[in-house]
């Protein structure tokens, strides 16, 4: 022991008591519930406020034994260094295992807390078992800290310096990515948590729906952010300009989001016409099992990659028991309690239920694809010992077919009439939509007309897409059925949720363009370049000018001077770098990204050659940008959609009372 | 038409980008490789970079060791300009390097007995899930249509009955 009282120890401390309360949350309300007692009822809200304050107190002892560099922690000691900055230090707390597990319980404590507090509105019993339910999962995951991966265990003695953390990690990109991606995966927890105590009451209707549509978006806009601000580090940070690997660990955050989008579509059909329900209901387990899969994948070690940083097979059969437990359990419950859900809300297939569920079809599908994809070499390796690799070409022949017909029906879906649509009516409203798509396609063929007509087509989808999202909106306010200069008003007067869909919709054009475009025209040089030679990059010149080497806080680094002009005029000098972390004997590549518009000119360093020149890697990446910009479109439609007036806290009350009054005048009248 | 104009032209400035994002550049063929692992004949160097991205860097995660800068991709990359240099066909240098590293090497996994349930899942997912839908949808359609009830068929088979009499 140390002779010294640590923050730590408050910590650690707060962890246990957060356990004990989640264990009452996970019993009382239920038992409440049941007896239709009120009290015991109300104690769900409570633990789960408190639950949430003691995660967080433990979070931010943590943190501070981080800032303070106190390697008397194992943990600061495994991932820190006195010398690292500030920012890398507090990042540092869930670069690593036990760091980010604390994360996602507290992101998980955040959640329920939420409920607690603006779940109001919500039936009292429904609410209290919603909030059981997130307290199983939270009493799992927090055994699972203090039993496999606590990081609060103490050092004795108390080392003086720390072995620092991974380099790669060292980067703005871990401030940001993992916080977004957990409240993303385990935003998902909700959805889970309503979808089973929907199964123990026995009763899902469209208010259902209602209250948990908000919590899947809110989830499901912070996975996108996640996976996107992911990519695009992946991205910078690789060298070489790819940003998405089809690896596992990239897979396991992908499935949840595809499954979750397929969820926020057919929870709109349950809202707005009572259809879909029972599916509705599976697809909220399994999307958050998709999560808890995904945690299994880069938790338990059972991949090896530069995410996976667990090793020790205690934690996977610790994980996976968990895995088994709550999905096998959600499934089984459905299996023997969904035949007793009312299904309703007939449709012709031709309607907008049908269009949503021609989405729900194909995104599960691909759901399903990127699943086999994944989990498919480790059952190999497993059964018969031998090793397959599941890469890109794969995914290029199998994921990619099943996305066109899909965005291809997108623009169709908001056009089509609930109950039963007119196919060739909601043609002819994107007849614009359509020449615009030609033209656009024909335009890219003159422009590239030496690349194929594959990629101009790929880009001709995009701009469907885009353009297909503006007409809807252009025909909901009756632009094209002649309303003239009511145009506007009406315009003005959409509902949120249509600029949502339409936001939404177009972002995933503008994602579909920049993919198309850096994959099919991007423009890569490499050379060997001594001081004062050159190269060509596209319209731009690349010359090698000198290097400086310099030290940083925790590195060494040698800094590449290299100046681009185009047409003859300088526009620049940029310094791509390489460098050197001694504490972990590591090296990373930093490459010099500039932007213009929404292409980027990447420029990185390779290694030194045998005729004493630098390698220089220089890529042009058309319209690049658009990748991730389309993902903020997304994400801001989700926004925007969650400011629907049907969203809004505290809207649902009066309607409740209102409705509350009707049976009875109905009564007297019978 | 006249209406029309802005959904067209924010459409057209989407196009508009697109040229002067540079697409009308001429590419120059080139590889994500080091300069002096590089061919002189540039039809061997095409067909080498072709395999090499359908192959993987067994120390990486998911990458090709065209991408790669391990060094183990590296001496992967100039074994295989070395097979192409010795007159091997793609499909050989590809067989030779499944010989030795086995088949983990491919990044697209060969369609054999072993891997059919990978490579069929997508289109079975897809025909299952249009099967489950077809047979709802056929369900509701006989569930929905109007039912005569027995007094009501009975009337109707005396009325045709009584029809051609008349």
């Amino acid at each position: 022991m140390s002779g010294f009282f640590s923050i730590a120890e408050l910590g650690h401390y707060a962890l246990v008591l957060a356990l004990a309360l989640s264990l009452i949350q996970s019993t009382v309300p239920l038992w409440g519930a049941a007896a239709r007692d009120s009290r015991l009822i109300r104690v769900g809200s409570a633990t789960s406020i408190t639950t949430l304050f003691f995660v967080g107190l433990s979070f931010a002892a943590l943190v501070y034994a981080y800032v303070i560099s106190d390697f008397s922690v194992e943990n600061v000691w495994a991932n820190s260094h006195s010398a690292k900055p500030m920012l890398y230090k507090v990042t540092g707390v869930w670069g690593n295992h036990e760091g980010s597990m604390l994360l996602w319980v507290l992101i998980l404590a955040l959640f329920g807390g939420l409920v607690a507090m603006f779940g109001g509105n919500l039936p009292e019993t429904l609410k209290a078992r919603v909030l059981a339910v997130q307290a199983w999962v939270a009493s799992a995951f927090l055994l699972f800290i203090l039993f496999t991966s606590n990081p609060f265990i103490r050092l004795d003695p108390t080392p003086g310096e720390g072995q620092d953390l991974n380099p790669i990690l060292q980067d703005i990109g871990l401030a940001v990515h993992p916080p977004l991606l957990y409240l993303g995966y385990v935003g998902f927890s909700i959805a889970f948590s309503f979808a089973v105590a929907a199964l123990i009451e026995g009763r899902v209707d469209a208010a259902w729906a209602r209250w948990v549509r908000p919590w899947t978006l809110t989830a499901w806009l912070f996975l996108t952010l996640g996976i996107s601000m992911g990519s695009y580090w992946a991205y910078y940070e690789l060298g070489w300009g790819g940003w998405w690997f089809w690896d596992p660990v990239e897979n396991a955050s992908f499935m949840p989001w595809l499954s979750g989008t397929a969820l926020l579509h057919s929870a709109i059909v349950m809202e707005k016409r009572g259809a879909l329900k029972i599916w509705t209901v599976l697809l909220a387990i399994l999307t958050f099992s998709l999560s808890l899969l995904g945690t299994f994948l880069v938790r338990s070690g059972v991949l090896t990659s530069v995410h996976a940083f667990a090793t020790d097979p205690t934690r996977g059969v610790f994980i996976l028991m968990i895995l088994v437990l709550f999905i096998g359990g959600s499934l089984a419950l459905f299996a023997w309690r969904a035949p007793s859900l009312k299904q309703g809300g007939l449709f012709a297939p031709i309607s907008r239920e049908g269009a949503l569920l021609f989405n729900n079809l194909f995104l599960v599908a691909a759901t399903a694809t990127v699943f086999v994809g994944t989990l498919y070499p480790l059952a190999l390796e497993a059964v018969t010992e031998e090793k397959i690799t599941v890469g890109a070409p794969f995914y290029n022949l199998t994921f990619v077919p099943l996305m066109i017909p899909l965005l291809l029906a997108v623009p169709y879906g908001p056009m089509l009439a609930w109950k039963r649509g007119d196919l060739i009516g909601a043609s002819q409203r994107l007849g614009v939509a359509m020449g615009v798509t030609l033209l656009a396609v024909v335009v890219t063929l003159v422009f590239t007309g030496t690349e194929g007509v594959l990629p101009a087509l790929g880009i001709g989808l995009g701009i469907w897409l885009i353009v297909g999202a503006l007409n809807e909106l252009a025909d909901r306010s009756g632009l094209t059925r002649g309303a003239g200069r009511h145009a506007l008003s009406r315009f003005m007067g959409l509902p949120r949720s249509a600029f949502a869909t339409a936001i939404a919709h177009a972002g995933l054009g503008v994602t579909v363009i920049g993919i198309v475009s850096t994959t099919s025209y991007q423009i890569e040089t490499i050379r060997s370049l001594e001081t004062g030679e050159s190269l060509q990059a596209g319209a731009y010149t690349i010359t090698y000018q000198d290097f400086i080497p310099q030290t940083g806080p925790n590195y060494r680094e040698d800094v590449f001077r290299l100046q681009v002009s185009k047409d003859g005029e300088d526009l620049m000098t940029v310094a791509p770098t390489k460098r050197f972390y001694d504490a972990r004997q590591m090296a990373t590549t930093e490459a010099a990204i500039e932007t213009f518009w929404f292409s980027q000119l990447y420029l990185s360093i390779g290694e030194p050659q045998e005729d004493g020149g630098v390698t220089v890697r220089a890529y042009y990446k058309p319209l690049v940008t658009l990748i991730w910009i389309g993902s903020l479109f997304m994400a801001a439609g989700g926004l925007v959609s969650l400011t629907d007036r049907r969203f809004r806290v505290g809207a649902a009350k009066p309607a409740k009372v209102r409705l509350a009054k009707k049976p009875r005048t109905a009564e007297a009248g019978a | 038409m006249k209406r029309l104009w802005i959904p067209f032209l924010l459409a057209l400035g989407l196009v508009a980008f697109a040229p002067a994002g540079q697409l009308a550049g001429v590419s120059t063929p080139a590889h994500a490789v080091e300069p002096d692992e590089m061919l002189d004949d540039p039809k061997l160097e095409a067909r080498a970079r072709e395999i090499s991205a359908g192959l993987r860097c067994l120390v990486c995660q998911n990458q090709s060791i065209d991408d790669s800068n391990a060094e183990l991709a590296k001496d992967l990359r100039v074994l295989v300009r070395e097979r192409l240099v010795e007159g091997d066909s793609n499909a050989e240098v590809r067989q030779y390097l499944v010989d030795r590293y086995g088949e983990f090497v491919l990044l697209r996994p060969v369609l054999d007995a072993e891997n059919l349930l990978l490579w069929v899942t997508p289109v079975l997912a897809l025909l299952v899930g249009a099967f489950i839908v077809r047979r709802r949808f056929r369900q509701n359609a006989s569930a929905t249509e109007p039912r005569l009830s027995p007094e009501e068929e009975a009337e109707l088979a005396s009325v045709l009955k009584k029809d051609p009499a008349e």
